[in-house]
């Protein structure tokens, strides 16, 4: 259905704001209705943006304060800042270690996920071949189905390989998974790419690796930088694969799962305050780094559901 | 030179294709096979049962319980949060005081409370659950003791209460989506070209008028879009019932067919009647993406 909006082409804004004189007479009513609208719309976003922030800051204060603060006043601002919660958290409770260890498989499988996924669909977008239509309905099917139903038979899978709680293994796991969406948005890129650079480099004498490598992939870099902070932030952030992939010994655990077995352990003991620090040092990082790049951190976190 | 080129497309696709065969395509084609089987995934012994498992499905109370819960956070979750993602993302797009020289204004600070709102988002959901398993704890938990300072009396068992829990656990997946839909749809509202609004505003049509005639229909592909992101994740949920609830929580209350699945495959030893949970899982998948793209399809608006 079309909007039946009564668009009058006639009155257009001039590049000058032409048409102030054309809105005096409405804008007065209109304008004693904004002011109202616009105390309530501030009131109404400032409440959501506390029920946001809240938690966070809830959680950065206790993970300063001493256990019996957090008990006995879970609001009050710490009344000294208690750091020794940061240094057991972060070596006795093997935080350090998951750090490292979600660094590694990471930068493995986010690697491993931009090459894979720029070359198929690379091929997929420029080139005609029998079949084309069916790989890449292959891959992009992957986005719909519900990961968890393939799991039970992917740890036997994984098992049978000897890939099971191996670092390698995760990579592999994790690239799979990512490619869906990888090639469902680079093939989209590389589609709406200029064909005649490409086709110079050919007739130049370039063979089609070579134009891939040093010409298209230049080319795609904005596509790639988003996709790429996707990728990064969903393998960053991966809780149920390496909790069903991943459990053999304590130290090698990634981030997430780390966090939430520091949880656990931590909670028995009682150590509130050294599990606040576990999930604020786990938390601030990202939050650090999401501020500094928010704007490529947003617009590649919603590029696929933007047409 | 063909010839070249066909030998390049194979060597460009044949690692994607195996990587993603071998991971993704065989295990999926694996768990429907399984879910004909008693397979108990301990041993490597079974055998076909036909649709044994699919009967003792129909039969199963948990599992309509959780299909039950499921279906509620389906038609629940994505209305309140793309419900709140659009009303958010259009006062900080166009519910502004109007100035000199531009029919509509988002608020002041509107950058501020995107780059706000989106904090959810970048954090992993073992964080968010986590966060607020202690934050939901009803003796030291931030909740009851903001119901404390301000001096309500009423102190709720939140994830210990059959009653709320199920709630609690929507209000966490609300609370961490909220943000991607607000930019999401600021995005889209920042490509509708102001004369729009400045000639609706003419015509004296009022805010709601110009919401509901300009934005909603001109934003609506984004917004089926968010819609079949949000249902998936709805039929998920399983990171916030593992992580917050530590398992089906009270009286079975936040039972879910992910958990639901993951228990009787990992703990229990029935993998043939957990890939049957999850064939189930997935047709209800397929089938409220179908329903959303047909009963949203309109006709195209290009501007």
């Amino acid at each position: 259905m079309p909007p039946r909006v009564p668009v009058r082409t006639s009155v257009r804004t001039a590049p000058g704001g032409g048409t102030v004189t054309a809105q005096a007479e409405p804008s007065d009513r209109r304008g004693t209705e904004g002011g109202v609208l616009n105390v309530f719309s501030h009131g109404i976003l400032l409440i959501w943006g506390l029920m946001v922030t809240l938690p966070l800051l809830w959680a950065v204060m206790s993970a300063f304060k001493t256990d019996k603060e957090i008990f006995t006043s879970p609001w009050a601002l710490p009344k000294a800042l208690h750091v020794d919660a940061w240094g057991r958290a972060w070596s006795e409770a093997h935080m350090s270690q998951y750090f490292l260890n979600s660094l590694v498989v990471v930068a493995g499988s986010l690697a491993g996920t931009m090459l894979l996924g720029s070359m198929a669909a690379y091929v997929l977008a420029r080139f005609d071949f029998p079949g084309n239509r069916f790989v890449y309905f292959l891959f992009v099917g992957g986005m719909s189905f519900p990961i968890i139903l393939a799991l039970v038979p992917l740890f036997f899978v994984m098992k049978n390989m000897q890939l099971l709680n191996t670092y390698h293994g995760l990579i592999l796991v994790y690239i799979a998974y990512s490619l869906p969406f990888t090639v469902f948005f680079l093939t989209g890129f590389f589609r709406t790419l200029p064909t005649s650079v490409a086709e110079a480099a050919l007739i130049d004498g370039a063979s089609h690796t070579r134009t891939f490598f040093q010409v298209m992939l230049p080319m795609a870099k904005p596509g790639l930088i988003s996709v790429g902070i996707f990728n990064f932030l969903g393998q960053w952030n991966q809780y149920l694969l390496p909790a069903v992939l991943n459990i053999g010994d304590e130290n090698k655990k990634l981030l997430p799962q780390g966090l939430v077995a520091l949880a656990a352990s931590q909670r028995y003991k009682g150590d509130w305050s050294g599990l606040f620090a576990g999930l604020v040092m786990a938390m601030l990082p990202v939050l650090a780094a999401y501020i500094v790049f928010q704007r490529q951190v947003q617009a590649g976190l919603t590029a696929g559901a933007l047409k | 030179m063909q010839h070249g080129k066909y030998r390049f497309i194979a060597g460009f696709l044949l690692i994607p294709l195996a990587v993603y065969g071998v991971f993704v395509i065989s295990p999926f084609v694996q768990a429907i096979y399984y879910s004909f089987t008693n397979w108990s995934g301990l041993s490597s012994k079974f055998e076909v049962t036909g649709l044994r498992n699919y009967r003792r499905l129909w039969n199963d109370e948990l599992f309509w319980k959780a299909l039950g819960h499921n279906l509620l956070l389906l038609v629940l979750l994505p209305l309140v949060t793309l419900g709140l993602g659009l009303f958010f993302a259009s006062m900080l797009n166009v519910g502004g005081r109007r100035r000199r020289n531009a029919p509509v204004a988002g608020v002041r600070g509107s950058s501020v409370y995107k780059i706000v709102y989106f904090f959810p988002q970048v954090l992993s959901i073992a964080i968010v659950a986590l966060l607020f398993k202690f934050a939901y704890n009803p003796n030291s938990g931030a909740l009851n003791s903001f119901l404390d300072a301000v001096g309500l009396p009423w102190r709720p068992e939140w994830l210990g209460d059959p009653d709320l829990a199920l709630w609690c656990v929507m209000a966490v997946m609300v609370w961490s989506n909220v943000g991607f839909y607000v930019v999401l749809f600021s995005a889209g509202m920042s490509a509708i070209p102001k004369d729009f609004y400045e000639a609706a505003l003419l015509d004296g049509a009022s805010r709601f008028q110009t919401f509901f005639r300009i934005t909603l229909p001109l934003l609506w592909d984004t917004v089926q879009t968010g819609w079949v992101y949000m249902g998936i994740m709805a039929l998920d949920g399983f990171a916030v019932v593992q992580i917050m609830m530590d398992g089906p929580g009270p009286d079975y209350s936040t039972e879910l067919l992910t958990y639901y699945l993951y228990t009787k495959a990992f703990n229990d030893g029935q993998a043939g009647y957990a890939t049957a949970l999850g064939v189930a899982l997935l047709i209800v998948t397929l089938l409220f993406a179908g329903v959303v793209m047909k009963l949203g399809r309109r006709e195209r608006l290009e501007f």
